[in-house]
């Protein structure tokens, strides 16, 4: 509330000047400047990704099939539930901010120290999270393989679960060659880490299993088929809006084309299917838990003041209530990354 | 704008359990995927979508509103942004996804294949 700093009475003043429309101190209006620039931003972001979507709507990948991980949970398919807790964590730690500016009102200095306290642990384990969240995500859980074409081949057992590239790889193949490293050439020579598994052990090992099948990306709907015809997909295993399943003749036919396997993702590419998705997946989250990140930052400055007592001699607590502001804005983001990202 | 300042303790705890209410049902349909939300279309998309993006503006509302204390500020400020961004983002979101949507044509029905 700008009243706490502005106190002129401007009623009958309006040509005269020092007339305030907006009631607002100049500080609180610039935050809300910065939050009306910051908001399109994310929403450029999230429109964008949108479009990159629309562009690949029969192809992009499935939430609830990539962020299944739940801490303590290993192999138990948890779709959203991490999400969803990192979620209410973010809520509380915006309730525990606006009780802090609440305190502020009432010149409770010991209050607004204890909620700002509890906002910043709020906002430190979100950050956390989103940490163990993109490990996940670039770590991988099955692999899958790129084709020369560029789509990626996924592999499911006869009942349609999906198979690791661990689960089926035939090691006894020797791999192409060797991680390049320092030790073993020049100083100056090195790569990035070579998958697990070669394309030809991938290959071996899926002709050696007779009852792997691949799955492909594009979304099973009457209209997909429909647009690839010829298709030979698998009637029995392939359920409306999951993931196209192929017969075992046209997975032999499709995994010849292969070229890369994909564990994990990377800016490149990624073993979930359009590499869009990861790229999208990075920049957006990452983009925000860099201002959750710099939330944190700015409220433990705010809170070094409000233990100093600085806005006890200011006598107003305007500057918690415009970190608030700052802070509500990230919460309010993440709504929308949520929904965009792991809902629809 | 409320120039006394009483504690609003009440009002944001009964913001926050009805954000924790609105998520759990997010949450909840996200995973269930009843099916005939899921599988009925509306404008383009399917129910199940559209529900979630209402819900999420009905957050971001309250969010704004009584977290960012919309609901003190003058009307002049409050238009100033609300309005601004609305706008703004409602014209950004219709011309890309257009696009998009333009391009996914495209790309279906060309000749060449893309991706294979």
């Amino acid at each position: 509330m700008g009243s706490t700093v502005t106190t002129a009475n401007t009623v009958g003043k309006t040509w005269d000047g020092g007339n305030e429309p907006l009631g607002a101190s100049y500080g609180k209006l610039m935050m809300w400047f910065f939050i009306v620039s910051d908001a399109l931003t994310f929403s450029g972001f999230l429109a964008a990704y949108g479009f990159s979507r629309f562009k690949f709507i029969e192809t992009w990948p499935l939430a609830d099939e990539v962020f299944t991980h739940f801490p303590f949970a290993h192999g138990v398919a948890a779709p959203m539930y991490y999400v969803a807790l990192m979620t209410f964590i973010l809520i509380f730690s915006s309730v525990t901010m606006v009780l802090a500016v609440d305190a502020g009102h009432q010149m409770k200095q010991g209050k607004v120290a204890f909620y700002m306290f509890l906002t910043i642990i709020g906002g430190l384990i979100f950050v956390g999270s989103q940490a163990w969240e993109w490990k996940n995500f670039i770590h991988g859980e099955y692999g899958a393989i790129e084709t020369k074409g560029g789509s990626l081949l996924q592999f499911v057992d006869a009942t349609g679960k999906r198979v690791a590239l661990e689960e089926f790889a035939d090691t006894s193949i020797p791999k192409e060659r060797e991680q390049l490293t320092r030790g073993k050439a020049k100083w100056f020579m090195e790569e990035g880490s070579l998958p697990t598994y070669s394309v030809e052990q991938i290959q071996a090992g899926f002709k050696s299993h007779p009852d792997l099948l691949v799955r492909i990306e594009t979304i099973n709907s009457a209209e997909t088929v429909a647009n690839t015809k010829g298709l030979n997909e698998n009637p029995a295993l392939n359920s409306p809006k999951h993931k196209l399943i192929l017969s075992r003749a046209e997975s032999e036919k499709r995994l010849a084309d292969a070229t890369i396997v994909v564990e994990g993702a990377n800016l490149q590419r990624n073993e979930y299917g359009s590499k869009l998705f990861a790229d999208f997946f990075f920049f957006i989250t990452g983009f925000h838990g860099f201002h959750v990140f710099s939330g944190v930052l700015i409220n433990i400055i705010i809170f070094i003041n409000v233990l100093l007592g600085t806005y006890e001699k200011r006598r107003t607590y305007e500057m918690v209530e415009k970190v608030g502001l700052y802070w509500h804005f990230v919460d309010l983001v993440w709504v929308f990354v949520f929904t965009f990202f792991y809902l629809v | 704008m409320s120039h006394e300042h009483v504690s609003n303790t009440k009002r944001i705890w009964f913001v926050f359990g009805l954000l924790s209410v609105v998520t759990t049902i997010e949450v909840i349909l996200g995973i269930q995927k009843p099916e005939f939300l899921h599988m009925t279309n509306f404008l383009g998309m399917n129910l199940l979508n559209w529900i979630f993006i209402i819900l999420t503006i009905y957050k971001a509302y309250y969010i704004v509103w009584a977290f960012m204390h919309m609901e003190g500020e003058t009307p002049a400020l409050r238009r100033a942004v609300v309005w601004t961004v609305i706008f703004l983002i409602l014209y950004l979101v219709f011309i890309l996804l257009t696009e998009g949507h333009y391009v996914f044509g495209v790309f279906r029905d060309a000749t060449i294949k893309w991706n294979f």
